[in-house]
């Protein structure tokens, strides 16, 4: 079994690009030119193991591989790639991640240039003191302008790029200059292989056969295999069963040394139980102080999830409870609602992750859901003093007890070319934006906008999306709290409040929110034998109101001796239909209308 | 209650799949065909009737009705020949309702007499429309005038006559309705057939409807309305509806339609004809084979042209006699429904409450308001899907 590697042998680094720059084949490449995996078990983008990362082109999770180098400087050189979340939802994961590597590369597509993800990513990689090697990927696309988007890095992120590695991940050309720009160009670690162990939780995921493995970056001291561990903020302690390194299949390791990044499995149960950004020291033998910067992940959007299918709750109960073992920053309670039935109530990290984990109950599990609106975390300060957060606003308590409510707000950074610069504006503008900054790079600009979250989770993307033909990209972060003017705002349906459609909303958006809900209603919810009024309110004030009209006719004009077979089994069929009815007093509300009224587009 | 002793009457619905033409509404079993050897059908009908007889065993025949198709196109002989064989296979009833649907051409107008002579004592006139391009859009090959005489042939030759009527057609007004059911009502038939254009699937409309070709099809709104206007016309002229498409002066109602729509008993010959019987293993649900040449040749070769015969469960015949009894104005007695499968007590008190089914004990009856609302209201009353 091998031991541990010199410091000045090794090269730590990760890879800034955005979604589709080529990331995910450059990091095949780079494992395939080094005969890290043999040929055959290549499959391509094998960094991204999850499905839902393969097909969306992203990577959910931190995935590393430890690659072996044989430099033209004739040394053997252990390069460790950790491969970052690409999504805002998951800044904090990506933040660790960063600060478990010394070099990043910063992949770029030569023809479509830097986008909104790209910057707060290399930012992240600039604060966590990266060398950073600029490379320009699809430099054999007709459209590839490398000198153009040099020029904007250049002007945009303030990186030098007149060095940038070209290369098209693609067809394999320029990995090799890749490969001695990490040895030569990226420093390598420091750290004191005497001095108590102190290792940094970097990522945990649940295996099924393994339990929780935990990947760690060692920064002092020899981690190995039987040591007994403590976690310093969880005060947990536990024996190593195993120590390996990713190639990317485990392989086991005798020890691991300053510098050096591994996985480790130590009869932990949960991936709860495991903290990333923990610090890791012995049991005995304990680190002076934790590394710094450590804080836990917070759920910010939440919304309720529910079986489309009564009957599939436990079904529900056990895939959720299977996601969140591999996923501790997913939240889930049980709720109940008049309108969906029994489900759970769940926090995510963005809406990303909403939709990824939504995905994966749906499609690992084979299971139909509805999502309602999602809704952020409102803090409500009472008038006794104490601060309640709202994560449903279905618990909205008594407004009469409240004195105010503050709710979150983001920092967007929005790039987009300058021709549709008006239209981003008024979108940010509609949404209550404050804008911060402006600034241009040829014919692109970027904007800066204070928004609150609550704007953008509702249908911010879709709208940026199609008043710009996907040209702008969008990235955010929270940045805290701030009062507004801010109600509850429910639904009546026949005078009866159907709880899953009521929605936090601004004063002054209220009525256009309750009239676009009505009207869509109106639409979804099929005419009855008699008349339904469908009413927005606040409090018991109404502020928007529709009617849905009595159904008129319903009745076969010819039905004879040969007809009955068949319009038999229409009306069965109709009378089975029925069970995707939920009942609301007197009206029967489709599934597929609660699904349609609450998808994010308005 | 009359009608609700009458359970064992049984009747012959006899299928006649050509046409000279096939019309863009219609879904029914029909074709077009250039000529028909009516010798090899004859056989085959006259195999068939044996054969159901067999199974069925003695029976009171209380109808008998040729559809289609066009059964007009039948010739008179062959008219007779089958109902000859009926009344030879049953015990015929002293009324026997023989019944012809019949094109309002000049033509078949010509053989009325022929019609007469083989037994056939009403027809059913597919007047449709008194409008000659409306007639047109509907694909009928005869005209107005002509229609009118038709009618006036088949009033001196038949003891009853119904002609059938479309409304809520493309383009069509209420008055413009209004106006040609008073013309329709002046001719003096006892019954009428009166519905509402309907776009049926795989029809030759539903295909234009599809691709945006079938413009001014009356909202559903509008077509309640003309329906509204309908019975109110009808009923001043003393030919009020039994049915939901169906009026008829006192008496004149049509049995063999009665049979259908009050749960009882009918074979059924010809392509694609189903039957209802009550055999010994149960009542059961029988279908012929659908395509005419291979009906033929089944009836022929393998001396059956049945395609399927299933026998009905307690529910099955539950369903079928709400959904065919809550069409008739009359409509069913309760006691016709095992008790475990009748609504309950709430629904029909719901039903009650919003004037939509009459406060009768024992007896489901759609009110007038609810009348258009037929098939949703049977809906609510079925019996829960198993």
């Amino acid at each position: 079994m091998p031991g541990m590697t010199d410091l000045a042998h090794i090269r730590n680094f990760s890879i800034v690009a955005h979604i589709d720059h080529g990331k995910s084949t450059l990091a095949d490449r780079l494992i395939q030119m080094t005969g890290t995996v043999a040929e055959r078990d290549m499959k391509d983008q094998l960094l991204d193991s999850m499905d839902i990362e393969r097909e969306r082109g992203i990577t959910i999770k931190a995935n590393t591989v430890r690659i072996e180098y044989p430099a033209k400087d004739g040394q053997t050189y252990i390069l460790n790639l950790i491969d970052t979340p690409g999504h805002v939802d998951f800044a904090y994961e990506v933040s660790r991640s960063m600060r478990a590597v010394e070099g990043s590369l910063l992949v770029v597509d030569a023809s479509q240039g830097v986008e909104a993800q790209t910057l707060a990513n290399v930012y992240q990689a600039i604060d966590a003191g990266h060398e950073i090697v600029p490379v320009l990927n699809k430099i054999d696309l007709p459209a590839a302008d490398p000198d153009r988007v040099k020029e904007q890095i250049e002007d945009v992120i303030g990186l030098d790029a007149q060095d940038a590695v070209l290369i098209s991940a693609k067809s394999g050309y320029g990995i090799p200059d890749v490969l001695e720009a990490i040895v030569h160009r990226l420093p390598p670690p420091k750290g004191d292989a005497e001095a108590p162990l102190k290792a940094m939780l970097v990522d945990s995921w649940y295996d099924p056969y393994l339990g929780v493995v935990v990947m760690v970056r060692v920064i002092d001291g020899r981690l190995r295999k039987g040591d007994r561990i403590r976690m310093m903020q969880t005060g947990a302690v536990y024996g190593v069963d195993r120590l390996a390194v990713l190639k990317p299949a485990m392989v086991d390791i005798a020890e691991l040394g300053p510098g050096e990044i591994g996985v480790l499995t130590a009869s932990i149960k949960q991936v709860r139980d495991t903290r990333v950004g923990d610090t890791i020291t012995h049991e005995r033998r304990q680190a002076a102080a934790a590394l710094p910067g450590f804080k836990p992940s917070v759920p910010v959007v939440f919304c309720g999830l529910f079986p489309v299918d009564a009957a599939d709750f436990e079904a529900l109960r056990d895939a959720i409870e299977k996601l969140a073992l591999n996923d501790a920053s997913f939240t889930a309670e049980m709720e109940t609602s008049a309108a969906l039935g029994f489900g759970f109530r769940c926090g995510f990290l963005g809406l990303l992750h909403l939709e990824v984990v939504r995905e994966r109950l749906e499609r690992e599990f084979d299971l139909d859901l509805i999502t309602t609106a999602p809704s952020v975390v409102y803090r409500l300060h009472m008038k006794d003093g104490t601060m309640k957060e709202l994560h449903n606003p279905a618990d909205m308590p008594d407004p009469t007890y409240i004195d105010h409510i503050e709710e979150p707000r983001i920092k967007a950074t929005i790039l987009v070319p300058d021709s549709y610069l008006g239209d981003v504006l008024k979108l940010c503008q509609d949404r209550r934006g404050i804008q911060l900054n402006l600034t241009y790079a040829g014919n692109r600009a970027m904007v800066e906008y204070d928004l609150p979250l609550n704007e953008v989770v509702f249908d911010f993307y879709d709208r940026l999306k199609s008043v710009t033909k996907g040209y702008a990209s969008f990235d955010y972060q929270i940045t805290g709290y701030r009062e507004d003017n801010l109600v509850k705002m429910t639904i009546l349906v026949n005078g009866e409040p159907v709880d899953a459609l009521s929605m936090m909303v601004h004063r002054d958006r209220a009525e256009m929110r309750g009239r676009a809900m009505c009207e869509k209603l109106k639409e979804l919810i099929p005419r009855h034998m008699f008349q339904i009024p469908i009413q927005a309110a606040i409090g018991g004030k109404v502020i928007a109101r529709e009617t849905i009209s009595a159904l008129r006719k319903d009745v076969t004009a010819k039905c004879y001796g040969g007809d009955v077979t068949r319009k038999k089994k229409l009306l069965e069929k109709q009378k089975e239909g029925k069970k995707k009815m939920r009942q609301f007093g007197k009206v029967e509300i489709p599934q597929t209308a609660f699904i349609q009224a609450l998808k994010m587009d308005a | 209650m009359k009608h609700d002793a009458e359970t064992t009457r049984f009747g012959l619905y006899v299928h006649w799949p050509f046409c000279t033409s096939k019309c863009p509404y219609c879904d029914f079993n029909s074709h077009v065909a250039a000529e028909v050897d009516m010798g090899r059908w004859l056989a085959a009908y006259q195999a068939e009737i044996a054969r159901v007889a067999a199974a069925t065993g003695p029976r009171v025949l209380s109808t008998i009705f040729f559809g289609g198709g066009t059964p007009s196109l039948m010739s008179a002989d062959l008219v007779a020949a089958v109902i000859t064989a009926a009344r030879a296979a049953w015990t015929p009833a002293n009324d026997l309702e023989i019944t012809l649907e019949a094109n309002p051409g000049s033509v078949e107008a010509g053989r009325f007499r022929d019609f007469r002579a083989a037994g056939v004592n009403r027809v059913s006139l597919g007047v449709q429309a008194l409008d000659d391009a409306a007639l047109r859009r509907l694909g009928r090959t005869h005209g107005t005038a002509e229609a009118l005489a038709a009618v006036i042939t088949a009033q001196d030759t038949f003891e009853r006559v119904s002609i059938d009527m479309i409304y809520a057609r493309q383009d069509q007004t209420p008055a413009d309705w209004i106006n040609e059911l008073r013309r329709a009502l002046a001719l003096g038939t006892g019954h009428l057939s009166l519905y509402q254009l309907t776009i049926e699937d795989g029809t030759v409309f539903a295909a234009r409807r599809t691709r945006g070709l079938l413009p001014g099809l009356p909202d559903d709104d509008r077509a309640a309305e003309m329906f509204d206007a309908t019975q109110a016309l009808c009923e001043s002229a003393g030919i009020p509806a039994y049915e939901i498409s169906n009026h008829a002066r006192a008496g004149e109602e049509c049995r063999h339609n009665l049979v259908y729509w009050r749960g009882q008993e009918y074979a059924g010959i010809g392509p694609g004809a189903h039957g209802r019987l009550n055999l010994p293993s149960g009542r059961s649900a029988t279908e012929a084979i659908r395509a005419p040449g291979a009906w033929l040749y089944a009836v022929e070769r393998r001396m059956s042209g049945e395609a399927s015969c299933t026998l009905l469960s307690a529910r099955d015949i539950a369903v079928e006699r709400m959904l065919m009894g809550l069409r008739l104005h009359e409509g069913l007695t309760l006691a016709a429904i095992p008790t475990e499968l009748r609504p309950s007590e709430a629904i029909i008190a719901e039903l009650v409450d919003s004037g939509l089914l009459f406060d009768e004990p024992g007896r489901l009856r759609i009110t007038p308001s609810g009348r258009l609302l037929t098939d949703r209201i049977t809906a609510m009353l079925l019996p829960e899907p198993t």
